[in-house]
């Protein structure tokens, strides 16, 4: 995985709270073998609507998705950040994530930042007011900061340095690999096997 | 048991675990007996006892492994089967795209020496169905599975979440997957079920109660004497939906019905080793004065059949009430319930009892089982579906189907009217040709009711099996006791 330190772009204001993943990519889109390719798709029946966010031309280039509470609920899909990395966005901002979504995105780079509801609506006013304000997400001192926020974020100690560094899960997990073993020969005999 | 490994972890200050050493509750001690490797400032790194694989989400991951030159570490606690794009009719994978994908996974399954059931073996069935039924699944497991309704399994006491695909990848490569520690939530219902009430109903009140967001970063124990009454597929069905309200999983302590449903499947130990498991399995119930992070309680008495009327599966109200009206929420709840309501093209104050679905699909890993179809065929014995009205039933698996044949309950659900199809996850999501159309409406006794879910533009409606069933006779909604 590439190294993350930091992400600056406009933002994509997505006023909606309880945004699943099947609206960021629905079921029908799944049935590709391969992991690129799905920003075409990507909430694929919302921007049906021309008065969609995505189709405001105002907002094409944006790098970072603000999007209300419980954000990513629902499937366990790893398409739906796919989905939002390939059409371009490198962060998304909400007052809270849905775990399995926010695993999903750590483990490909696209950075989950949390802030509390006022901070999030504070930046969709002033992204609405001028949508080429432009926002900085910094994962090395944990801040977000535009024209008129600043805040600090939380975020796992050991997420971030896997993101900064760049580090793949496997390779480190490896590092465990005789107490993997070990942890084996300990297992009982009549747990079930196929 | 995993002695060393399990005290060697408890020795060490317990960071992923809220209560003292002593007194644990049933996932603090399956997390803790999992533990392979924990240090200060990192996930904590567990063993995974059964990794179970569909067709949908597995692929990258297996293609990922054979760029690295990687290995499967443990073919042999990974199991797997085709459901999500599986056609529930006779004759071949009509779509292509569907079809590369099923067979991709019998290429890896082969490639890596993975056991598979694949679409048109006896073995085949909806993932969450046929790990319980085949003995696969047992108390005081880790079990993941690339799929959101892996929690289901916590019904027998295992620790069982969905994961992602990277995920799926670095289990199938270290047989272990990191985990953040999470905190513990009892759910607690007590009381006798009204007549009419089901599991589904449990789990609905549930979510009702604390919202879609409400088990963010929590297991949930439930726990009561209504839970301790369900047999096992209806605690399935409540753990299953335990990510419907953002848990990472939900878990029910095993007991006798647990160990009476486990004895005798193919994959459940036996002989000595059974007699081992249970004395292991009845040391997993949560200590009596263990204590969780948060506490919920419900009581069963006051529970009513629920029909969803949004969007989300928290947007739901008892089948003897209206259509909620919007500005009786708050913030963002009220505009949420606003887009709700357009997308459903439904009006505020219109009775639940008063709208009129185009299908009835009864079947998903919430409620496909035996048990789900012997009621819902009480229901229509003898009864037509109403006309216009489309229905079917789609068995969780090849073993359930079987079992309703030779019970002749394909017979009365076909006399009825409702088509009789293969095991799948089918309508659920609509990844296979049973889908709603646009602006079609259905009362489903799946897990979800997010747009366009079952179709694109179609209108889902979250109900039990007992009154999907009903609902398809009346061509309303309407509870089994009303027909």
């Amino acid at each position: 995985m590439e190294p993350v330190q930091r992400v600056e772009g406009r933002a994509m204001p997505l006023d909606r709270s309880d945004v699943d993943t099947d609206q960021i990519v629905p079921a029908r889109f799944l049935k590709r073998i391969e992991r690129t390719g799905f920003g075409e798709f990507l909430f694929a029946e919302w921007r049906q609507d021309p008065g969609f966010v995505l189709n405001d031309e105002r907002y094409a280039g944006a790098t970072i998705l603000l999007a209300g509470a419980n954000f990513g609920s629902g499937s366990s899909r790893e398409h739906a950040p796919w989905a939002l990395e390939d059409y371009g966005f490198r962060a998304v901002i909400a007052p809270s994530f849905a775990d399995i979504f926010r695993n999903n995105c750590c483990k490909i780079g696209l950075l989950p930042v949390e802030l509390p509801q006022e901070s999030v609506r504070a930046l969709m006013d002033a992204v609405l007011d001028d949508p080429s304000t432009t926002i900085v997400i910094d994962l090395e001192a944990l801040t977000v900061t535009a024209p008129t926020v600043q805040e600090s974020f939380p975020f796992d100690d050991f997420r971030r340095w896997c993101l900064l560094e760049g580090y793949d899960d496997i390779d480190l997990t490896m590092r465990h690999v005789e107490e993997i073993a070990a942890y084996e020969a300990a297992r009982p005999g009549w747990l079930p096997t196929a | 048991m995993t002695d060393e490994n399990g005290s060697a972890a408890t020795a060490q200050a317990s960071q992923a675990t809220s209560g003292s050493t002593d007194h644990r509750t049933l996932a603090e001690k399956v997390w803790e007996r999992h533990v392979v490797h924990r240090a200060a400032g990192e996930p904590d790194l567990l063993y995974v006892d059964l990794h179970l694989v569909h067709e949908v989400t597995s692929a990258q991951a297996f293609e990922a492994l054979r760029l690295a030159g990687r290995p499967v570490r443990r073919a042999d606690l990974t199991v797997a089967t085709m459901d999500h794009n599986v056609p529930t009719t006779e004759g071949p994978v009509s779509d292509p795209t569907s079809a590369r994908q099923m067979e991709a996974l019998a290429t890896n399954a082969k490639e890596f020496g993975i056991t598979l059931y694949p679409w048109g073996s006896g073995g085949q069935g909806i993932v969450h169905v046929i790990g319980p039924e085949m003995g696969y699944t047992q108390p005081g497991l880790t079990i993941v599975c690339g799929d959101s309704h892996t929690s289901t399994h916590g019904a027998f006491g295992a620790l069982a979440f969905g994961i992602g695909t990277s995920e799926v990848e670095h289990v199938l490569a270290t047989q272990t997957i990191q985990q953040q520690p999470a905190r513990t939530m009892a759910i607690t219902v007590e009381g006798d079920l009204p007549p009419g009430c089901s599991a589904k109903d449990v789990i609905l009140g549930i979510i009702n109660r604390i919202g879609t967001d409400g088990g963010i970063g929590h297991v949930i124990e439930y726990r009561g004497s209504t839970i301790r009454a369900l047999s096992m597929e209806g605690r399935m069905t409540i753990c299953n939906m335990s990510i419907e309200a953002g848990a990472r999983a939900g878990m029910v302590a095993p007991d006798d019905t647990t160990f009476a449903y486990v004895e005798g499947r193919p994959y459940a130990p036996s002989g000595v080793d059974w007699e081992r498991a249970l004395e292991d399995w009845r040391s997993l119930p949560t200590d009596d004065d263990a204590s969780f992070d948060t506490e919920v309680t419900l009581d069963a008495t006051d529970l009513r059949p629920f029909v969803s009327w949004g969007t989300n599966p928290a947007q739901s109200v008892t089948i003897d009430e209206e259509v909620p009206d919007p500005s009786t929420f708050d913030g963002t709840k009220r505009e949420a319930a606003q887009r709700a309501l357009t997308y459903m093209a439904l009006e505020a104050g219109t009775p639940i009892r008063g709208i009129r679905p185009d299908t009835v699909f009864i079947g998903s890993c919430t409620n496909s089982r035996i048990e789900d179809l012997r009621l819902a065929a009480e229901v229509v014995r003898g009864r037509r579906v109403a006309d216009g009205l489309r229905a079917l039933v789609v068995p969780g698996s090849v073993a359930v189907k079987i079992e309703a044949e030779r019970e002749g309950l394909d017979r009365i659900f076909r006399d009825a009217g409702f088509d009789w199809r293969g095991a799948g996850c089918s309508m659920c999501l609509g990844m296979n040709p049973d889908i709603l159309q646009p602006g079609e409406r259905s009362a489903s006794t799946s897990n979800r009711n997010f747009e366009g879910r079952q179709g694109k533009g179609g209108r889902t409606h979250l109900v039990s099996p007992g009154v999907a069933a009903a609902t398809a006779i009346a061509g309303h909604f309407t509870t089994p006791e009303d027909l």
